[in-house]
């Protein structure tokens, strides 16, 4: 019997993350990884791509990670997650160590996914593994000082995005991953946000139980990049889900659905408003910006709106 | 870590073979706003547990009872504060922006330093 989804039932295990981390105070990378290990009873062993992540929960000589868990370089967690899969697998068929039914897990941010680690990725949910590989997304490469990503939505400040007289921050739309990764046909994709914490379990446990390869992006806010208080970072990314400029949904074995549908849809200057980030498009000469981004986001809405067949 | 150890007593490869000895650095002193139990009565949903960032609410798991914060470790984020259902009955019931400071509250977040034990 798996555990209830009750934070008091899950409370009763050790957390698969220690305190002692150096994330930053209020990062929404590690409350994403708690909530989603909390969630998941068999063992797990962990691939991290490089990035806040695992630079912050492993400064030597410590780690902050109760489980099995192993950083390669930026481009490769998929591949080495993959590679650990593979011989766990051959180990098991040679009858050398028992199954146990592990779980393989890999943790990258958006650099390490949408942009450095997407062919390694690619190639790994194709070759047919069975393991989960989890984007915490803070949209930017938080971990080296905000740098733009093709995560970073338009119009975002970042370091190499900055608004100024002339530009107004990011250029370009972002790009959308959990559709590239639902193009692949694998078994299971999902987008997910910790503020609705049991749809991201729920989504976590048939991603490590569909018996293939699955993809999870997870909206993770990060304070630093885009500048708003150390508490708000739940609440911010609810915003985020209830704007739908981050909507929450699963493809199970190609199937579409909604898994959350917010109860009035707010306006995504709603959300854009309380982060640094994009207040200069506030300006009277960046207003357009607003409008270009809320035309994006519900043009991407009816379009998933009509894969789930909500219309 | 008393004595650091020389290279020949330390694993290959960077090893780190004692799984979450993170929790023996206390990152309790980056902080600048501590959580404090206020007088609202906790309901020990667990919220605050769900959503620390850090692992810093101690509870008694057995009990089901949230019993603290582990403030070897807590950074001082407030987000415990701001997921609390009973904070927001509190708001709610008061009709006006309380301070974060406030009594009534049930997780209260408090200027490092001017905390009364």
């Amino acid at each position: 019997m798996a555990t209830k989804l009750i934070p008091k039932e899950l409370a009763k295990r050790p957390d698969r993350l220690s305190p002692g981390h150096r994330l930053c105070a209020g990062c929404g990378a590690s409350i994403v990884v708690r909530q989603m290990l909390a969630a998941i009873d068999a063992p797990v062993v962990i691939a991290n791509a490089t990035g806040c992540l695992e630079v912050a929960t492993t400064i030597y000589p410590y780690t902050a990670w109760r489980v099995p868990w192993m950083h390669n370089a930026f481009e490769n967690a998929a591949s080495t997650i993959t590679g650990i899969e593979a011989a766990y697998r051959s180990l098991v068929r040679q009858g050398k160590i028992p199954e146990q039914n592990v779980k393989f897990i890999a943790f990258g941010g958006d650099g390490g996914t949408y942009d450095i680690g997407l062919q390694a990725l690619s190639g790994a949910v194709e070759r047919g593994h069975q393991f989960l590989y989890v984007c915490y997304n803070n949209e930017a490469y938080m971990n080296t000082g905000i740098q733009r990503s093709s995560a970073t939505p338009l119009g975002a400040h970042t370091t190499t995005s900055p608004a100024g007289e002339v530009i107004p921050g990011k250029q370009q739309k972002r790009k959308d991953l959990t559709m590239i990764m639902a193009a692949h046909d694998i078994p299971y994709v999902a987008q997910a946000a910790p503020s609705q914490w049991r749809d991201l379990m729920q989504k976590t446990r048939k991603a490590v139980d569909c018996g293939g390869a699955a993809f999870m992006n997870v909206l993770a806010s990060c304070n630093r990049g885009w500048r708003h208080a150390t508490d708000e970072t739940v609440e911010l990314t609810q915003l985020a889900v209830d704007t739908c400029y981050w909507p929450l949904y699963e493809v199970e074995n190609g199937q579409w659905r909604l898994t959350y549908k917010p109860k009035e849809k707010l306006p995504v200057e709603e959300w854009l408003k309380r982060q640094g980030r994009f207040r200069h498009l506030f300006r009277p000469e960046n207003r357009h910006l607003i409008d270009e981004l809320q035309a994006e986001v519900d043009r991407r809405w009816e379009r998933l709106l009509r894969l789930c067949g909500e219309t | 870590m008393a004595q650091l150890k020389g290279w020949k007593e330390i694993p290959i490869a960077g090893i780190i073979l004692e799984a979450g000895n993170a929790v023996e650095y206390r990152t309790g002193g980056w902080r600048a706003f501590r959580p404090v139990r206020g007088e609202a009565e906790c309901i020990h949903c667990f919220q605050c547990w769900l959503f620390c960032p850090d692992s810093s609410i101690l509870v008694d798991a057995e009990n089901e009872k949230m019993i603290g914060f582990d403030l070897d470790h807590c950074k001082g984020c407030g987000i415990c504060a701001r997921v609390c259902p009973v904070n927001e009955k509190v708001i709610r019931n008061a009709g006006t922006k309380l301070a974060r400071d406030d009594a009534r509250l049930c997780i209260r977040i408090v200027e490092e330093g001017r905390v009364k034990e």
